[in-house]
């Protein structure tokens, strides 16, 4: 069977792809060579004076203890946010899918969290756990455990890996309950006589025709915890305590926006970008084998 | 059809709307005020602005308010690069260095004024508030505005229980360790707290005991200033936070003025901070306060000297038409009249901007009405010395968070004290070499 769709004009294919070329080519293309054309120049804030320093900014990042060790806290925080954010959207999906009544209560709500801002996301946590005030953080007290975010790394880490976890949850969630929904009841039903168990069932049939999904969404994650968390790490952390959960991306926003110096924040955009490229193409060479299309 | 004609309708009033609105505005210049005083303090400053355009009809100030401090700066720049940078924009303290290396961005008020031909003393306005904002040349770069300084604040009721003389605020550091110790007798889980760790322990802490935090008086001399904040002084202060830390006398509640709301919810005892938080005590703390002056060692020589300042001031920015610069220089005239920086003092806890000011406060009785008010001004009128100046140094905002960051691995238990202050020494340097040399060609 041919699956290609063959096009009689040579210029309507063209002009049917010009829109979605256009919004790349200015949203995504204009500001990388922006970012790539910054991070070899040395500004003062206003812009006002420029030189060009070559691999300056580069180089200074890699001679400075601190910004290695934000490649560690970053793999922690995004290998955390993708994988819980994965597995709870799946079992929240699976769930979701053999609700009988009040189905789109249960998936309106689910859905809910990804209309927030990622810095209203961050707020909303810190209030929680926020001594002494949280709600959170006063059970836990109450239990006779220990919380502080402020002076404890790994509370820290938690904090802002729950807030980007929920966020998020509410897109991948809704991918499942898509993949989900696209497979042959019919193939269920015969496992299910066949005497397949549920488990069995959702891990030889369920699981292997959602790879398509579950694969995307990986991509999608580990995009979203490198590229968009700034703003809930900004909100809650400030990425501290010390410099413990101050990730790659926070580190970008915190010297382009805070302490304004655009070079060096252009020069962690450009080694962020080559980070996300490289782990992406792996994902597909490596990850991508495994996938049932 | 008829919805057809229904917008058409909408549209066509639209616009005549505009119109009317745009036609008496045309009149009057407008100069746009770029701000970042949100909460209670918007308000204050949309009535300076209100009353400044109801006094005269040339001139029409818009204040805008463009979210914190440094949201207000990162706007401005990100304008001044688009080419549409406001005429008045207010710049916190730390910024001022920046600002300061920005002689093609900004125009100094002493050159305003003199271009408007609008009289301008600088020995009117208080001495260590438009010192900070002072070149070596003797040009004042930008007008002082608020300006606020550290105090401490102190909850008389948590005093009373621990058995203390709520009308005796700790007035040194050896007092203070009693008095923590005290009120955590008494059951205080927070005897003491603070804000702006770096602003009030090293920064204001160093002022007051007439010890330079960097060299060359501060960075006010020179942009080859370094960083001088891990001498035996400040070891000595950090150590015994350290001690009283880990003694659970002193509690970190996070960074910039978080821990103002461990005050004000009365978990905290004793807490140094900004004196413009005196409006948000005043209006959420359910007990009654008191206001101090800042704790010292009495055996260092020279101390107490005075504080530093905090707080923001008005930089107005180049390129705009000759007319711009008039009103501008008006309205920093109105900003300074006695009657009004009185009143804006009284109002929001910030210090008093001329002397005029302060002397018709007092004459008021106002500080005899509202006890503590005054403290922060006792503090800051007197003689500065080369040391206790101010603080200006090149990339301040980031050597603020380094101090953060590396503070916070004392209170964590992760270095000690000389082990941390090195290390932000050192980080902080960099900083300021770069700056310099960014700076210097």
């Amino acid at each position: 069977m041919e699956k290609k769709v063959r096009f009689k004009s040579r210029w309507l294919p063209w002009v049917l792809i010009a829109p979605q070329m256009a919004v790349i080519l200015i949203f995504f293309f204009w500001p990388a060579a922006q970012a790539l054309y910054q991070s070899v120049l040395a500004q003062d804030i206003f812009g006002t004076t420029t030189e060009f320093v070559g691999l300056e900014n580069f180089q200074r990042l890699f001679h400075d203890a601190t910004y290695l060790e934000s490649f560690y806290t970053t793999a922690v925080f995004s290998a955390l946010v993708a994988t819980i954010g994965l597995s709870l959207a799946l079992l929240l999906a699976v769930m979701a899918n053999r609700v009988l009544v009040g189905t789109g209560i249960y998936r309106t709500l689910l859905i809910w969290p990804y209309a927030i801002a990622p810095a209203v996301a961050g707020v909303l946590w810190l209030f929680m756990f926020a001594s002494p005030m949280g709600v959170v953080s006063f059970a836990l007290k109450s239990l006779g455990l220990s919380w502080n975010q402020l002076l404890n790394a790994r509370d820290a880490m938690v904090l802002i890996v729950i807030a980007a976890v929920w966020k998020q949850i509410s897109y991948n969630f809704l991918f499942f309950l898509a993949g989900l929904q696209s497979i042959p009841k019919s193939l269920i039903e015969a496992a299910a006589i066949d005497g397949a168990s549920a488990w069995h069932r959702f891990r030889t049939i369920v699981f292997p025709l959602l790879s398509p999904t579950t694969f995307f969404l990986l991509v999608i994650n580990v995009v979203y915890a490198f590229f968009e968390t700034f703003a809930i790490i900004d909100a809650t952390t400030h990425g501290g305590p010390g410099k413990a959960t101050s990730t790659l991306v926070y580190q970008v926003y915190y010297d382009g926006f805070k302490a304004m110096d655009m070079g060096g924040s252009a020069a962690q955009s450009v080694i962020l970008m080559v980070v996300v490229i490289v782990l992406t193409v792996l994902q597909f060479r490596f990850v991508e084998r495994k996938v049932q299309y | 059809m008829k919805f057809k004609f229904f917008r058409f309708a909408a549209i066509a009033s639209m616009t005549v709307a505009t119109l009317i609105n745009a036609a008496p505005a045309s009149a009057t210049t407008e100069i746009v005020w770029w701000h970042a005083m949100s909460g209670a303090l918007e308000g204050w400053v949309n009535d300076l602005a209100k009353n400044f355009n109801e006094s005269q009809s040339e001139y029409k100030v818009v204040p805008v308010l463009k979210g914190s401090y440094d949201e207000a700066m990162t706007a401005a720049v990100a304008a001044f690069r688009a080419g549409n940078a406001p005429d008045v924009l207010q710049v916190f303290e730390v910024g001022t260095a920046t600002m300061m290396a920005s002689k093609n961005v900004v125009m100094p008020v002493t050159e305003v004024m003199k271009t408007a031909g609008v009289t301008f003393n600088p020995a009117s306005y208080i001495p260590a508030v438009v010192g900070y904002y002072t070149a070596p040349n003797g040009e004042i770069l930008s007008l002082p505005f608020n300006s606020s300084t550290t105090v401490l604040f102190y909850n008389k009721d948590a005093f009373k229980k621990a058995g203390l003389d709520p009308e005796k605020p700790p007035v040194t550091w050896a007092d203070m360790e009693n008095v923590m110790t005290k009120l955590k007798a008494s059951g205080s889980t927070c005897p003491y707290t603070t804000s702006w760790m770096s602003w009030v322990q090293l920064e204001s802490f160093s002022t007051w005991h007439d010890t330079e935090f960097a060299t060359l008086g501060n960075g006010m001399r020179g942009l080859n200033a370094r960083l001088t904040f891990n001498s035996p002084l400040h070891l000595r202060h950090i150590g015994n936070l350290e001690k009283w830390s880990k003694d659970a006398l002193f509690k970190y509640n996070g960074r910039a003025s978080a821990a103002t709301n461990n005050f004000v919810s009365g978990e905290c005892a004793i807490f140094t901070g900004s004196s413009g938080t005196y409006a948000d005590v005043k209006r959420s703390g359910k007990f009654d306060f008191g206001i101090s002056t800042l704790p010292y060692y009495a055996d260092v020589k020279g101390a107490p000297q005075n504080t530093v300042i905090g707080g923001a001031s008005l930089w107005v920015m180049r390129g705009k038409p000759a007319d711009h610069y008039k009103g501008i220089a008006l309205f920093f005239d109105y900003l300074s009249k006695p009657e009004v920086a009185a009143a804006s003092h009284q109002k929001t806890g910030y210090l008093p901007v001329t002397i005029a000011a302060y002397e018709l406060t007092e004459k008021s009785g106002f500080y005899k009405q509202n006890p503590g008010t005054d403290v922060a001004v006792t503090q800051m009128i007197r003689k500065t010395t080369d040391k206790s100046r101010g603080i200006r140094l090149g990339n301040f905002v980031q050597i603020r968070t380094i101090i953060d960051e590396e503070l916070e691995q004392i209170w964590s238990g992760k270095k000690n004290t000389k082990e941390a202050l090195d290390t932000a020494v050192k980080r902080g340097n960099e900083l300021l070499e770069r700056f310099e040399k960014a700076n210097s060609k």
